[in-house]
């Protein structure tokens, strides 16, 4: 009490590891819904991203002299690794995952001095390094169930540490790669989207994709949670799904026999995920109204560049780096100060008129 | 024109803010008793904002409750009465609630339990009375605004006057958390707080008062306007809970819609804001004459027993209100003057109540939730929480690279210093204290380059002036020596003139 202290002297309850806590509550359901759609290996490809993502913070922290364990304790290492995991085949080689943690916590966070002072989106960096690096690998999606039944821990187990890749007989593709290849083909829309039922397969999850892909429509309950409970503006989101959204509406509405309908864009790949939980990184969005917006529009229309022109079936993960390394631009679109124009003038005394 | 409904589109688009737990119960259900008087009341001369007020007694002299004990020092300050009768023991420096916890100037007064009150001037209809007269008295009354700004009361009623002020607006709202004073006086005392408001308005040539009261507060809501029904120019409106609401020009905002410029103050748009303490402390000082001796205090917190509101005499040590409520029921992580958002640490329980204080807090360390600060992570909230529109964090992150330069550019000079950014922030970063600490450094460095120039303007001055000696010495020496020739001159010419002859 002798010393003197600054005010404010009270503090709201929610700190730095709450708000992470928060994060990987909002993504259990889909992710719990992932393993029971995908079996013990995707179980046990999220282990390894998790744990190697730790492992690679803490390993950081200590060649930089810190104490690891209270800034492990934020929670953002294991988020880090939790996102990529969700983000990636659930059933990749184990490799994959040690690697792209390296690249997320070492290259992406680290390098850059740690929590708070990274540009780009670690769990990004990390995924899409390994996804340019290891394409084959990157895209073998496993059909939803096939491996989920008949294998157990022990098969897994081996399948993730020891083999290279899942046999093709358990592979397919995912919507968007399928699309993509289909329309590369000459084949039509209507065609190449008949086997699928996006509204079904986007409740439970019944499809071949990443853990964060499938169920759409868990992610969205989760970050529906999030918004709730003000982790997350809604800014970001909303923004996103408009970017996505409003482009591909008008594009399939012009030439619906080419271009993906708005909603199955919104519901299938790692839009939904990109849109609550990626570009809704603290550290990697701007933090002005202006900005968000901005950001979050950008993303949008860049995945839907990418879906429909690009090299790649999914783009949020570029679309997500490419507004990052914008970021530090947005800020500098700050909020309009009281009493002032845009410009920082101080406004004209409007008097108060008396009644 | 007894209630004002605010539309509701704006409260939408109004995103500022916190909402921090209110922790007004128990004191604001409890009626506001006399706290009586300690031993010994401190009283510091500096209670307000501007120059320190100049004693006029002496160790050792009588004083009564009510007497002018120090005169205002300057254009800019307030006189400071005598809480009680008693004694005046000394005159020396005691602990105060000053931001930098430094030792200050006080009268001590050794109270002799009569609690005797200098002659006073009653008057019966104080709203007859002139609006000059009206700011004098208030000036000579010792009001400063109690809302915890402590500026001088009676200059704001001057600067009323001469910047066209309409609209009065009334502080009910009482954002700060625990604090009920305001919120106890407004349900006991409305008609004096009416009648005190109705007296600035007529000081200051306004045309109508609005009071503004914050929603969580229906009691003192529904005193208010029943007190104000008979008088059409006073309007009572209930404004959205939320912090700081009680800050002047989002206050004005909120009421009015208006928002006063940046560069400016609220009188360029034609209002002036007190606080509900204010209104009534001018009404006691019209109508019964008594000089500012006492105000309500909050004494609050988890470490107190009994939380309640207290009329306290100016000088009363904290230490004395604690024991007043019950005392302390474990050790205080911190003391606090006024309210947790705003309020000064004190580093002693000695510490005097002084005119501004509306609060005396001994917080727990859960309550103030202190903890080691984290990295930022950008998470925005202080952006969300400033009711001015700034950002905060790049703000702290250019202080912390001692770029205080480019944080002034960004709005560091409109921060409010309100505490709402610290309050939400995850990472728990001192933010306020970084503002404060870039505001002292910047005007110090103000100061610093004014020296300089004047420093400059001075050895010009002086260079200039050994120049004008050198060369005026230089003249009169040629001056000199020319009368020395012309003499010379003259003398030979007088010789010759008297040879010749």
């Amino acid at each position: 009490m002798s010393q003197v202290h600054a005010s404010p002297h009270a503090l709201t309850s929610r700190t730095t590891s709450q708000i992470m806590g928060m994060v990987l509550l909002a993504l259990t359901p889909a992710t719990l819904a992932g393993f029971w759609q995908f079996g013990w290996g995707a179980f046990l490809f999220w282990c390894v991203c998790v744990f190697s993502c730790v492992f690679f913070e803490a390993l950081c922290l200590r060649w930089a002299g810190k104490r690891a364990l209270p800034v492990l304790w934020d929670g953002s290492a294991v988020l880090t690794g939790w996102l990529m995991a969700m983000s990636m085949p659930p059933w990749a080689p184990w490799w994959i995952g040690v690697l792209a943690s390296a690249c997320a916590i070492v290259l992406a966070k680290q390098v850059f001095g740690g929590l708070g002072c990274n540009l780009f989106n670690p769990a990004m960096v990390g995924r899409t390094l390994v996804l340019v690096s290891f394409p084959v690998q990157m895209t073998q999606w496993v059909s939803p169930q096939a491996l989920a039944q008949g294998t157990d821990f022990a098969q897994a187990f081996s399948q993730i540490f020891l083999a290279s890749g899942v046999p093709d007989a358990f592979t397919s593709a995912s919507l968007l790669g399928h699309v993509k290849t289909e329309l590369g083909r000459g084949v039509d829309m209507f065609d190449a989207l008949r086997d699928f039922l996006p509204w079904a397969s986007s409740i439970n999850g019944a499809r071949a994709g990443s853990l964060g892909e499938t169920s759409a429509l868990l992610i969205l309950g989760g970050g529906l949670f999030l918004v709730a409970k003000r982790i997350i503006g809604l800014r970001i989101p909303i923004g996103f799904m408009l970017g996505l959204g409003v482009p591909a509406l008008i594009a399939n509405a012009v030439a619906p026999e080419s271009f993906l309908p708005a909603s199955t864009h919104i519901l299938s790949g790692g839009a939904m995920l990109g849109a609550f939980f990626i570009a809704t990184d603290y550290v990697t969005s701007p933090s002005a109204p202006a900005g968000q917006w901005a950001f979050a529009l950008g993303c949008g229309l860049i995945t839907w560049l990418i879906r429909t022109w690009g090299g790649y079936p999914e783009g949020v993960g570029f679309a997500v780096l490419i507004m990052n390394a914008l970021t530090p631009l947005l800020d500098m679109w700050r909020p309009r100060i009281f009493g002032r124009s845009f410009t920082g003038k101080s406004l004209p005394a409007r008097r108060v008129g008396s009644v | 024109m007894s209630s004002i409904v605010i539309p509701p589109l704006r409260k939408l688009l109004q995103r500022w803010g916190v909402h921090p737990d209110s922790h007004k119960f128990p004191a604001c259900g409890l009626s506001i008793e006399q706290a009586g008087f300690p031993d010994l009341l401190t009283v510091p001369l500096s209670q307000h904002v501007g120059a320190a007020a100049r004693p006029v007694v002496a160790v050792g002299d009588y004083v009564l409750r009510g007497q002018l004990i120090a005169e205002a020092g300057g254009n800019i300050s307030a006189p400071v009465h005598a809480p009680t009768s008693g004694t005046v023991v000394a005159i020396a420096e005691a602990a105060m609630p000053h931001p930098s916890g430094l030792p200050d100037m006080a009268i001590h007064i050794k109270p002799d339990g009569r609690d005797e009150w200098v002659t006073l001037q009653t008057e019966h209809y104080p709203i007859n009375l002139a609006g000059e007269e009206i700011a004098r008295r208030v000036a000579a009354a010792g009001i400063v605004g109690m809302g915890g700004a402590t500026f001088p009361s009676a200059v704001k009623l001057a600067l009323g006057a001469k910047s066209k002020i309409t609209t009065l607006i009334l502080n009910g709202s009482e954002c700060e958390p625990y604090l009920s004073c305001d919120d106890r006086l407004m349900q006991e005392h409305a008609d004096g707080i009416i009648e005190g408001a109705r007296l600035i308005l007529k000081a200051t040539g306004a045309t109508r008062v609005l009071v503004g009261i914050e929603d969580n507060k229906p009691e003192a809501i529904t005193a208010m306007k029943i007190a104000a029904k008979p008088f059409p120019e006073v309007g009572v409106a209930k404004v959205p809970s939320r912090y700081p609401m009680g800050a002047d020009r989002q206050l004005i905002q909120t009421l009015t819609g208006i928002e006063a410029p940046a560069d400016g103050r609220a009188a360029d748009v034609g209002v002036v804001v007190h606080n509900v303490g204010t209104a009534y402390a001018v009404h006691r000082a019209l109508r019964y004459g008594e000089p500012l001796t006492e105000r309500v205090i909050t004494v609050a917190g988890g470490a107190v027993r009994e939380p309640r509101n207290l009329w306290a005499r100016i000088g009363t040590p904290l230490s004395y209100l604690f024991e007043r409520c019950g005392g302390l029921v474990s050790s205080p992580a911190r003391v606090i003057v006024g309210g947790p958002m705003m309020g000064i640490g004190v580093p002693s329980f000695e510490a005097p109540v002084v005119k501004g204080a509306s609060g005396a807090l001994a917080l727990t360390a859960a309550e103030v939730g202190e903890r080691e600060p984290s990295a930022c992570i950008r998470c925005s909230s202080c952006v969300s929480a400033c009711p001015v529109g700034l950002m905060p964090l790049e703000m702290a992150s250019l202080i912390n690279a001692n770029e205080l330069g480019k944080a002034d550019e960004i709005g560091l000079g409109d921060c409010l210093t309100c505490g709402a950014c610290g309050f939400v922030c995850p990472s728990r970063i001192p933010l306020v204290q970084y503002f404060y600490h870039a505001k002292g450094e910047l005007s110090a460095m103000n100061r610093d380059k004014k020296r300089l120039d004047n420093i400059k303007v001075l050895t010009d001055a002086r260079s200039e002036r050994i120049e004008r000696e050198k060369r005026e010495k230089a003249e009169m020496h040629a001056r000199r020596k020319a009368e020395r020739d012309r003499a010379a001159a003259e003398a030979a010419q007088k010789r010759n003139s008297e040879t010749a002859s």
